[in-house]
């Protein structure tokens, strides 16, 4: 778990569709607790299953419920595309 | 709360408290409502309960007092919503005392976060008993819950209950009841590493020791490095200090430090339990029902036209379907003053205060019953499918701009239906100033009170113009400018008098649901019978006000005084108006009220209303319920159709000002409608809006601009109207 690389893949990277997983997470930002109270803990992969209408925010699945960030607010959150398992 | 000693469980004679608490749309006003037979409102959205609710339930035969809270994501509040529940868990309401036993309420279609804060509740051994939720909608995909290994697994009670089907609550009351004799231990071995564990204890009582009482979470979180209250108290504490920093240089030598590791293994935890406990009956479908609704409902380009339509087509309907109905309740009413009215011929004075009162009051707002029965219904179907959720997902980015969080669209939906619930819905945004900015915007949403004066101005000038269609339509425009005249608002709001820093917009969308027609039917008839109880009280009251400051003083002698007056008037003015109309003017005129109008009539002059316009508005400040009874009051004793018909719609239409030019225009039609649709004319919104803000500030404020704004907007269009022609 803690030799991931990062890929650079941010949150307003990301496409309908597409999958995900958490790399880390920063441990002294604010906004990013409730986040990872709600499941997206380090290593915890999700879905991209929509883009709002302007862009912003998206809905993601993430074990196994739907829920809404804005791009611009998870900033304490890295991420990385994971490839679709064929 | 329960610490690293264990706490005593408080022995008492009277009746147990047992809290519902959980994670937000879990369900727990739903067990709440089955287990007291209350009908608290049930919403397919989180944050649809804001306040702490008691209700009695009857459990092995013995009275317990059951306690409803707002949902919880973790035992660290960040909204004020959570701040209620989390009193009430740990105990810090006045007069109240630290439930004897949670029912933790777990959605079983979404059991991983669910177990996240039962792993907290467990930890701060808590006694817990568990009742697992939406195992029917489970089935439906497929899956069920071995409830046996789960009890095992959790180590407490797991009863699954449908609670608006009555299915499990039999088993739940016999489980509290057990539970409340002898709760039982809850697992608390979420898999932290061992090491760590033997740490935390020591530092705990360490702290203990010292006087701080602090969980166990709390001590491991700081250990690990990451954000807590306890570091903080610790700096001051050299010796605390030290042994602080020996655990961690200890653990340190086993691997970094990662304050990821606390949320970590707690999920870790909760989804090997998960797949422990589920078992799949059938495979997933690729597609579920909610992933289709939501392929249109939240669609790139046809999310937001499908919304406007939805709002289109509520509002259409509330104009159509409610037509006939109102007719007949119009027709019952102009047959009661019809009946009782010669019974009274005998006294004059009784006879006016029956029919002119009593009856136009009432008539004027009960014809109005069916619609807001309407909205009611297709408010409660969208709150109980969960497309307010959708809409909140679809609006966030333009509320961004203006400064709001998508949050504040859910409360600012509700506002539709009223200010006041409203208001307190704007609990569940986190963020303090977001909050602010919804609560002083969420008045200008048309609530269910200004239906009246919409439907009885479009009725009398926009239908007969361009018909139902075009009138439907200005309803659903109505609705629409309070939104629309919102969103700069909010956006000065933002930029210069609310301060504070903004915090993120984090919203769960739950799964479809079809409504509970159950709930729909109750919503309505509550609503329906709130509506009644204002009509037979306020309305009644006021009605009998309004007559009579408009009817009294009537010297004696006075009518003969007008009649010689009307005598002298030139022959081409006494051709527009007969005799009988010009006394009955003038003493309305000369009345109380009426001179009282006539003084402030300069002020709303310029927006073109006259003093009866006027003083209904201003009879309607402390509630805007009032304005459709006070003018069925005015225009029925003054107004100029000859025959009392009650039809306040016809006597608008024809109502003139003294020199016989129409009173209402359709552009005074426009500016009253829109006078009553920005206008602060509502004490209770007053008074919550102050208590939620904890301030006379935000009320007054409040007051102040939605005044202004209605005021300058009436004289506006009416002035507008005036260029045109
Ligand atoms: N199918 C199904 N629906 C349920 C069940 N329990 C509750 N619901 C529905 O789930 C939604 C949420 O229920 P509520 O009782 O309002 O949930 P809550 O936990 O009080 O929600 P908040 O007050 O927002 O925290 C509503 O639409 C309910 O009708 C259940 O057992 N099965
Ligand atoms: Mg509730």
């Amino acid at each position: 778990m803690d030799n991931h690389r990062t890929d650079g893949l941010k949150f307003s990277g990301l496409r309908q569709g597409m999958r995900a997983r958490v790399v880390s997470v920063c441990a002294h930002c604010p906004d990013v607790r409730r986040l990872v109270e709600m499941g997206l803990t380090e290593g915890t992969e999700f879905r991209v299953v929509k883009v709002a209408p302007l862009g912003d925010p998206v809905e993601i699945e993430v074990r196994g419920y739907r829920l809404c960030l804005r791009k611009g607010e998870v900033a304490g959150i890295e991420i990385e595309q994971v490839e679709a398992a064929r | 709360m329960s610490h690293c000693h264990p706490a005593t469980v408080e022995e008492s004679s009277e009746t147990a408290l047992v809290g519902l608490v959980g994670n937000p749309n879990a369900g727990k006003t739903t067990v709440f409502n089955s287990l007291t037979g209350s009908f608290q409102k049930v919403g397919n959205y989180p944050g649809v309960t804001v306040e702490k609710v008691t209700g009695a339930a009857d459990i092995g035969g013995h009275k317990v007092a059951l306690i409803d809270v707002p949902g919880l994501y973790s035992l660290e509040a960040a909204s004020e919503d959570e701040r209620v529940a989390l009193d009430v868990i740990e105990g810090r309401v006045r007069d109240m005392r630290s439930p004897d036993l949670l029912v933790y309420v777990m959605d079983a279609s979404n059991l991983e976060r669910n177990l996240y804060l039962f792993t907290h509740l467990a930890e701060a051994r808590y006694p817990l008993v568990v009742a697992l939720t939406m195992t029917d909608m489970l089935e439906s995909e497929g899956a069920r819950v071995d409830t046996r290994r789960m009890s095992d697994m959790l180590g407490v009670d797991v009863v699954p209950i449908v609670g608006h089907r009555g299915r499990g609550v039999r088993q739940l009351r016999e489980a509290i009841d057990r539970n409340l004799k002898s709760p039982k231990r809850a697992e608390r071995d979420f898999g932290f590493p061992v090491a760590l564990e033997k740490r935390v204890e020591e530092l705990c009582e360490q702290l203990a020791l010292a006087g701080l009482d602090y969980p166990t979470s709390e001590v491991r979180q700081a250990l690990l490095g990451g954000r807590s209250d306890v570091i903080r108290r610790v700096e001051e504490m050299p010796r605390l200090r030290e042994a602080f920093e020996a655990a961690k240089a200890d653990l340190e030598t086993e691997g970094p430090l990662r304050p990821g590791l606390e949320a970590g293994t707690r999920y870790d935890w909760a989804a090997m339990v998960q797949k422990a406990v589920v078992r799949r009956t059938r495979p997933p479908k690729r597609l579920s029902p909610t992933d289709r609704l939501d392929w249109i409902l939240t669609h790139r380009v046809f999310g937001l036209a499908v919304f406007l339509a939805i709002m289109y087509l509520v509002f259409q309907s509330i104009y159509t379907f409610a037509l006939p109905v109102m007719d007949a309740v119009q027709w019952t009413f102009g047959r009661l003053s019809d009946l009782v009215s010669p019974a009274l011929a005998g006294s004059p004075v009784i006879q006016s205060a029956v029919v002119d009162g009593l009856i136009a009051g009432l008539s004027a707002m009960m014809i109005f019953l069916p619609q807001i029965l309407i909205l009611f219904f297709f408010i409660t179907l969208l709150e109980g499918t969960g497309y307010l959720a959708r809409a909140a997902f679809l609006m966030d980015r333009l509320l961004g701009w203006c400064g709001l969080n998508g949050r504040a669209f859910i409360p600012l939906l509700s506002s539709f239906a009223c200010a006041i619930p409203g208001v307190m819905a704007a609990r569940v945004i986190p963020d303090p100033k977001s909050r602010l900015a919804t609560i002083l915007i969420a008045p200008l949403m048309s609530c269910s009170a200004r239906l009246p004066i919409y439907l009885l101005l479009i009725g009398a000038f926009v239908e007969p113009q361009f018909g139902a269609a075009w009138a439907g339509f200005a309803l659903f425009a109505m609705h629409l400018l309070g939104l629309l005249v919102a969103i700069p608002i909010v956006f000065v709001l933002n930029r210069g008098l609310i301060r504070g820093k903004s915090l993120p917009f984090v919203l769960e969308l739950p799964p479809f649901q079809w409504p509970k027609w159950r709930d729909v039917w109750r919503t309505m008839f509550l609503r329906g019978k709130v509506f009644v109880k204002i009509a037979g009280t306020i309305i009644v009251a006021m009605s009998i006000l309004i007559w009579a400051l408009l009817y009294f003083p009537r010297p004696a002698g006075e009518t003969a005084i007008y009649e010689s007056q009307y005598a002298t008037l030139p022959a081409e003015a006494r051709e527009k108006v007969t005799q009988e109309n010009f006394v009955q003017r003038r003493q309305i005129e000369n009345s109380y009220l009426g001179r009282f109008g006539k003084t402030i009539e300069p002020v709303f002059r310029p927006a073109g209303f006259d003093w009866r316009l006027s003083t209904a508005i201003l009879a309607a400040f402390p509630a805007r319920e009032v304005v459709v009874p006070s003018l069925g009051i005015i225009f029925s004793l003054g107004g100029d159709v000859d025959q009392h018909s009650g039809d306040l719609r016809q006597a608008l239409s024809e109502a003139t000002w003294p020199d016989g030019r129409p009173l209402v225009t359709p552009w005074t039609a426009v500016g009253l409608m829109v006078f009553f649709a920005l206008c602060c004319q509502c004490m209770g919104t007053l008074a919550t809006v102050r208590r939620e803000t904890n301030s006379w500030k935000w009320p007054l404020f409040m007051f102040a601009y939605m005044t202004a704004l209605a005021y300058l907007a009436a004289v506006g269009i009416n002035q507008l109207g005036r260029l045109v022609g």
